[in-house]
């Protein structure tokens, strides 16, 4: 275990590569040495780098657009061509390991998350000479994906992971699921074991692309360095045009040892990949008659609307057209929180007035959305009266779950454009309904059923008014990042998002541990802005190991630990559908003793771990706080710190529950805004 | 429940068949029957699949299907409209008693003898899923000690190809 714990990576990424070869086999540097002394002569090509294209800072591609197709420079550093090096015109000789390197710069690549080991070696040598590309040496590849993720969430851009074959790949796996449920275009690289020892069960080998096809929107496994470049152009294609999404690629490490020749651009090779981003018109205008004629309308928008940036539109379409709107927890802040025309979140913790909303509605317009089971409830009792209007880039989404009446497939913000100026012709017409009673109904459940909790008895912090606090101090400016559970629920609820990219969580694949790394990648993504991690406990524990990533790399994040002492989400489904009875969510043993006949260990009151003495080992401001008198100003002087991370350590009360709740399997219409107690939906609507 | 007839056309790459299984196994779809080969262009395989299966989960099988990068085109054959074939294999027990039947039954159904041993013969059998299930009905009392089949491979009618534009080339590139 030991060895193989220690061998695992190959050589440290700190150490430079003359020092490696106590890691990889013999062999393996036999066979590098040549091809690697070859490729960084003192007098050989000028890096790639110093093509105008690849300049740092240069905003990179977005999602669906063409900033990644635009013509590129046809060689490295076409200024002073290398005389040895040009073995043809617009080619350049260059190892695999380069050519990857170059691809990255050439589509726009400007930081890569990731770990070296033993196969992905030869990659972390040129990229050493990169210019363009920052690579950020985290603490565990799942630190690495998660990060990918929160750059890419924060920024629109692609995000970029690296990690070596067998164990580091694996650890990818999680983080590339995670992207695959959020649809987050997002290109792994791994390195594999050569192409002889493919096959083999050979040493840290994993067949990667076969265990992540369930999980990646595409993947592939390249063994010819002369295919490294072109894949490279394909992969980042893929993962950012039609529904964006993980994209791998496996490349042997003797095909990055192999010399080759480097050009670009480079043609794809994707016979079979035509996502349709252009709405048929006929099924707008079909949209825009059943919004002429419904009376109880709603748009019910998901992720997909802020991946299109369609924010503008959709705030054009609703100002138009007056109908309400409900963001999924995927588009928190595709809409303003506070424009009247907005009813809050749908779903399993949403509003009343937004589940409501959906459950009256006669006529659903879903924009870039899927129709999740976390938002329908009991699938066959949701939106009974209602036509569903459906639009998505994926056709496999439409009618998936819910029959769509009206399906458009396309890129939401052509979609919406469309319908936009299709309602218009109708009003054009004289066709605009008369939506008044629909919003009162609606105006009185957001009246009646506010968002809200209450104060503990005993004096200990609410979670609830911590994430209030933040979202008020730090302003819709700053970017949040939650994990999984309780806080992520009340991070959706409580902070009022104004702007698309502000809000970021997991929410399909639910990754517990998923805010530190990911707040590290929206941070890097975006310096400038102020970033917190909205964690819980149970979810800190399972990724803080990147604050050390954070402090060193300068990334200064901040992290509200919401500290309950237990699994809180857990705990609450135990307390409301267990009896009570806590099987293992105790992450302190403060309350229920679960070894009652052993001997009492004193650990109650202790903090294990002390989250405060964590933060300073990792190079962070530590904060601790427990008052609620203390909230703002702790909150104010983690804001002041921007020269390191800061962790702040809310510890809040224990049996906070996350209310309204529509229980798992039951129906929408049984929502319960607090423990026991159902809205009156005034039987009024029809 | 009824029986659809796919035909996928797929990039000639390794690895593809795995994608495709794998979408039906993990989207929790039997696959009846299924075959592969070469197509006339050298860069395409076709896939032929069985389904049983209603319309709506096979038309969101079919999307999700189509979302696989490596598939070029996918057609849902009508069995009125098309050619369909399986090839079977049998060694069926034949002793100097009972031979002379059995070849008159072969006969009947048009298949062939190709492999005699003392007390065996081997047939092959081409047709459709019908008239291999007659043959292997008759044939059974006789002693089948063991049988092979392909998957169904099938093809439509008439003058048009499937693969007339399969191959769309890409408009952009890197």
């Amino acid at each position: 275990m030991t060895e193989q714990m220690t061998g695992r990576k190959g050589p440290s990424g700190s150490e430079r590569p003359e020092r490696a070869a106590t890691g990889p086999s013999p062999r393996d540097l036999a066979a590098r040495s040549p091809h690697h002394q070859a490729a960084r002569p003192a007098d050989g090509p000028p890096h790639p780098a110093e093509a105008p294209l690849s300049a740092p800072g240069q905003p990179a591609p977005a999602p669906a657009g063409p900033a990644h197709a635009a013509p590129a420079p046809a060689v490295p550093g076409p200024a002073e061509p290398p005389r040895a090096q040009v073995t043809s015109p617009g080619k350049v000789r260059a190892t695999g390991a380069q050519a990857l390197v170059y691809a990255l710069e050439r589509v726009g690549a400007d930081v890569v998350f990731g770990i070296p080991g033993g196969a992905v070696l030869p990659a972390y040598d040129p990229l050493l000479d990169s210019k363009a590309i920052r690579h950020i040496l985290v603490r565990h590849e799942q630190g690495a994906g998660h990060a990918a993720t929160g750059y890419a969430q924060a920024t629109g851009r692609i995000g970029v992971c690296m990690a070596t074959s067998g164990p580091g790949a694996t650890n990818l796996v999680t983080p590339i699921a995670d992207a695959y449920m959020d649809s987050v275009p997002l290109v792994a690289i791994t390195g594999q074991v050569p192409t002889n020892l493919i096959g083999t069960d050979g040493f840290q080998e994993a067949d990667i692309s076969g265990i992540t096809i369930p999980i990646t929107k595409h993947n592939f496994l390249v063994t010819r360095p002369e295919d490294i470049a072109r894949t490279i152009g394909e992969a980042f294609h893929v993962a950012s045009t039609g529904r964006p999404g993980p994209v791998l690629v496996d490349i042997a490490k003797d095909a990055m040892q192999a010399t080759t020749e480097f050009s670009w651009p480079v043609p794809f090779d994707l016979p079979g990949y035509h996502p349709v981003t252009r709405p048929h018109a006929r099924q707008v205008r079909e949209a825009a008659r059943l919004i002429s004629e419904s009376r109880r309308p709603v748009l019910y928008v998901g992720g997909g609307v802020i991946k299109a940036r369609a924010a503008a539109q959709l705030r054009e379409l609703a100002e138009l057209t007056g109908i309400p709107v409900i963001t999924t927890l995927m588009a928190r802040g595709a809409f303003p929180d506070r424009h009247p025309l907005h009813m809050g979140m749908p779903g399993m913790h949403g509003t009343v007035a937004a589940v409501g909303a959906l459950q009256k509605a006669d006529l659903i317009v879903a924009l870039g959305t899927r129709f999740d089971d976390r938002v329908t409830g009991k699938l066959d009792t949701f939106a009974p009266g209602a036509l569903i209007v459906h639009a998505d880039i994926d056709p496999a989404e439409i009618s998936k779950n819910r029959r769509a009446d009206v399906p458009i497939v396309g890129d939401c913000r052509e979609v919406i454009a469309d319908l936009v100026a299709a309602v218009r012709a109708e009003h054009e017409q004289g066709r605009r309904p008369d939506l008044t009673a629909w919003l009162a109904q609606l105006g009185s459940w957001r009246e009646t059923y506010p968002l809200g909790y209450g104060q503990p008895d005993d004096g200990t912090l609410a979670p609830q008014y911590v994430i209030q606090r933040i979202g008020q101090i730090a302003g819709p400016e700053a970017v949040y990042v939650a994990g999984v559970g309780q806080h992520q629920m009340w991070a959706a609820q409580f902070i009022d998002y104004e702007n698309p990219g502000t809000w970021i969580n997991s929410g399909g694949l639910g990754t517990m541990g998923f805010a530190v790394p990911a707040a590290m990648g929206a941070k890097v993504g975006r310096p400038d802005a102020t970033v917190w991690a909205i964690d819980g406990d149970g979810c800190f524990q399972m990724t803080n190991q990147e604050l050390a990533t954070c402090a060193l790399e300068g990334i200064p994040v901040k992290v509200a630990v919401i500290n309950n002492g237990s699994l809180g989400m857990v705990r609450q489904w135990q307390t409301l559908f267990y009896n009570e009875r806590y099987s293992n969510t105790d992450l302190h043993p403060s309350g229920t003793d679960p070894h009652p006949a052993e001997e009492p260990r004193k650990l109650a009151g202790t903090r294990i771990p002390d989250f405060v003495k964590l933060a300073e080992a990792y190079g962070c401001e530590g904060i601790r706080c427990e008052e609620t008198a203390d909230v703002d100003r702790v909150i104010e002087r983690a804001m002041a710190v921007e020269d390191r991370p800061v962790v702040v350590d809310f510890i809040v009360h224990r049996d906070a529950m996350v209310w309204p709740m529509v229980a798992a399997g039951t129906s929408n219409d049984d929502i319960k805004f607090a423990r026991g107690m159902a809205p009156d939906w005034g039987g009024s609507t029809e | 429940m009824t029986r659809h007839t796919l035909s996928v056309l797929v990039e000639n790459k390794p690895g593809v068949l795995v994608r495709i299984a794998g979408l039906f196994a993990r989207r929790n779809f039997n696959i009846d029957s299924l075959a592969v080969g070469p197509t006339e262009h050298e860069e395409i395989s076709r896939i032929t699949m069985v389904v049983n299966c209603e319309e709506h989960p096979l038309e969101q099988v079919t999307k999700q299907l189509n979302k696989l990068i490596n598939v070029l085109k996918i057609v849902e054959l009508e069995p009125g409209a098309t050619v369909q074939r399986e090839l079977m294999l049998i060694k069926v027990r034949a002793d100097a008693e009972s031979r002379s039947r059995v070849l008159e039954t072969v006969g009947l159904f048009r298949a062939k003898v190709v492999d005699v041993a003392l007390d065996v013969i081997t047939v092959e059998a081409t047709g459709n899923r019908e008239k291999l299930d007659a043959l292997i009905k008759v044939l059974e009392p006789f002693g089948i000690k063991e049988l092979v089949q392909s998957g169904m491979v099938a093809i439509g009618r008439g003058g048009r190809s499937i693969t007339d534009r399969a191959l769309r080339p890409v408009e952009r590139s890197a």
